[in-house]
């Protein structure tokens, strides 16, 4: 199994039941209150209908599907362009404020969920400085709004999902070799070269692992659009959840979560068999 | 040559510093809409400065309980989670056996699961058993992720121990007790706490896979949401500045143990 190399603290138990008993609790939890339940969902999502309930969550929610993934990949590219840089600078130019740095990073979203999308309605509502300054530039137009349109939405979850790019990226950064980097000038390359040839492939795990945990969160959200959004805007969650409580047991619900469980499962299997599952996270 | 790759560090550093600022600006408008006395219900928009809602932060009294339940709620999670999260992280750590690159997905998994997905699945859980979902379905749903992070985070500090250390101490005389608290405990307890601390603020900011378990229960997010489409006063504003200035300080109080530790070590 990649990722899972014997290290050689690493000891055979004395006797072989001794590491299933430490992780007997906490496994069982997880197989009762995650694994089970995820079985039970793909299971009613074939209930009376089988894979026409999948048919019918397509076709009814033909816009829906792609528009989640597209406001999710687009969220998760902003967080590239913002948050590489970012984690650049503090790995390599950080220095003994690398530790603060990072605690800066993380800090914000240690205030609760629903108040920075209550804090992003204010930033950008009618009478909030992001269209008034937009307004004074001329950008858009006296009465356009920014709440209920697809940038905003996008920004918002980019915003939210930002620490989780940061930090991957940062971490496989932080392992690269810095005589790799001084043996790229020496060579005669320019920093552009070094960055391209050698920086940027070693930082690829962090990115993958970084952009996997910006894409999945994003994907699965309805909060930004309940705050910033509109019904044009409306995401997967969106419709999961305002349909609960009352038709929780829709199978076409089941299928649509399903959907949405399966593409990132198979993108996660992916990235465990390509580098191993201790990079995720 | 050096003086261009001098200005691009620069405009690099000035980039870094603007994504920083970035990620505060909404908690800046967080802290300063504390002080609003807004002109409707919501406080969307700025009208004047006051100290109202900072002088009666419980003036809603379902928003001062939902506060108090999230912190019992995230009290009994962290307890629970903090436990079975450190055994497995022993477990995977310490032992070589068959089976472990499994275990290791399955606790990969849910950290990697969109919310409403396990929310979503997890309340047809609770419906096929008939339990009706409350107070211990919520602690259940928070236990089950913050699991996966506590045995995630635990392994990453304890990796590369020499577990050796421990026969020394039973080769010593020390029975197993004397020395799980003397050798094991300490090597594993500042993961364990920075695991925990996690845990508990996990569990006091989750609002999907909440809100989809909690049945008439409501906790600080849930509430919040639920308010939302009558009214957003600035108290809660409020007490999202007080979880804030509690972070901060951990945080900062963690920068600086650490920053102790490696003089200590150098």
């Amino acid at each position: 199994m990649a990722g899972s190399t014997a290290s050689a603290s690493e000891v055979r138990p004395a006797r072989w039941w001794v590491p299933w008993a430490l992780m007997l609790p906490g496994l069982l939890w997880l197989l009762v209150f995650f694994v089970i339940p995820m079985v039970s969902m793909g299971k009613l999502s074939l209930d009376d209908g089988g894979f026409g309930n999948y048919a019918d969550a397509f076709s009814n929610y033909r816009e829906l599907i792609p528009r989640t993934f597209l406001y999710a990949f687009l969220a998760t590219v902003i967080c590239v362009l913002l948050g590489y840089p970012l984690a650049y600078v503090i790995a390599m130019r950080g220095g003994r404020r690398k530790n603060l740095l990072l605690a800066l990073v993380v800090l914000p979203f240690f205030t609760t969920y629903l108040i920075r999308a209550i804090s992003w309605r204010v930033l950008l509502g009618d009478q909030g400085p992001v269209p008034r300054v937009l307004r004074s530039l001329n950008i858009i137009g006296e009465n356009t709004s920014i709440v209920g349109t697809a940038p905003a939405v996008v920004g918002a979850l980019a915003y939210n999902f930002l620490p989780f790019m940061v930090l991957p990226i940062y971490v496989s950064l932080e392992k690269v070799d810095r005589r790799l980097l001084e043996a790229g000038p020496d060579l005669y390359a320019s920093g552009w070269r070094t960055f391209r040839k050698v920086t940027l492939p070693l930082s690829l795990p962090g990115l993958f692992a970084g952009s996997l945990l910006t894409f999945i969160p994003a994907s699965g959200d309805f909060i930004n659009v309940e705050f910033v959004g509109s019904d044009a805007q409306r995401m997967i969650g969106n419709v999961v959840s305002a349909n609960f409580p009352k038709e929780q047991f829709r199978p076409e619900l089941s299928a649509l979560s399903f959907v949405l469980m399966a593409l990132i499962l198979g993108g996660v299997l992916l990235y465990a068999r390509l580098l191993g599952t201790e990079e995720i996270v | 040559m050096s003086t261009q790759r001098r200005w691009v560090s620069r405009i690099l550093d000035g980039y870094a510093a603007l994504v920083l600022v970035f990620l505060f600006v909404p908690i800046a408008v967080m802290v300063v809409f504390s002080f609003n006395k807004p002109r409707g219900s919501r406080n969307y928009e700025w009208r004047q400065f006051s100290l109202d809602a900072w002088k009666d932060p419980f003036k809603y009294s379902e928003l001062k309980r939902a506060f108090l339940k999230s912190l019992e709620i995230g009290g009994i999670v962290t307890l629970i989670a903090a436990a079975l999260g450190t055994l497995m992280a022993l477990a995977l750590v310490k032992y070589r056996f068959t089976g472990k690159g499994l275990i290791g997905t399955i606790i990969v998994l849910p950290l990697t699961m969109p919310e409403i997905v396990m929310g979503f699945s997890l309340l047809t859980l609770f419906v096929n058993l008939s339990w009706d979902t409350g107070f211990w379905t919520i602690v259940v749903a928070h236990v089950m992720f913050c699991v996966s992070y506590v045995a995630t985070t635990v392994k990453a500090r304890i990796r590369g121990f020499d577990w050796r250390l421990e026969e020394a101490a039973a080769d010593l005389g020390a029975g197993p007790v004397r020395t799980f608290a003397r050798v094991t405990f300490p090597i594993i307890a500042p993961g364990v706490f920075a695991a925990a601390l996690l845990t508990f603020a996990l569990s006091l900011d989750d609002f999907t896979i909440t809100y989809f378990n909690s049945g008439r229960v409501r906790t600080f997010p849930v509430e919040v949401f639920t308010q939302k489409r009558s009214r957003i006063p600035p108290q809660i504003n409020v007490f999202g500045t007080m979880i804030l200035l509690a972070a901060a300080v951990i945080a900062i109080s963690g920068v600086l143990v650490q920053r102790r530790r490696n003089r200590l070590v150098a």
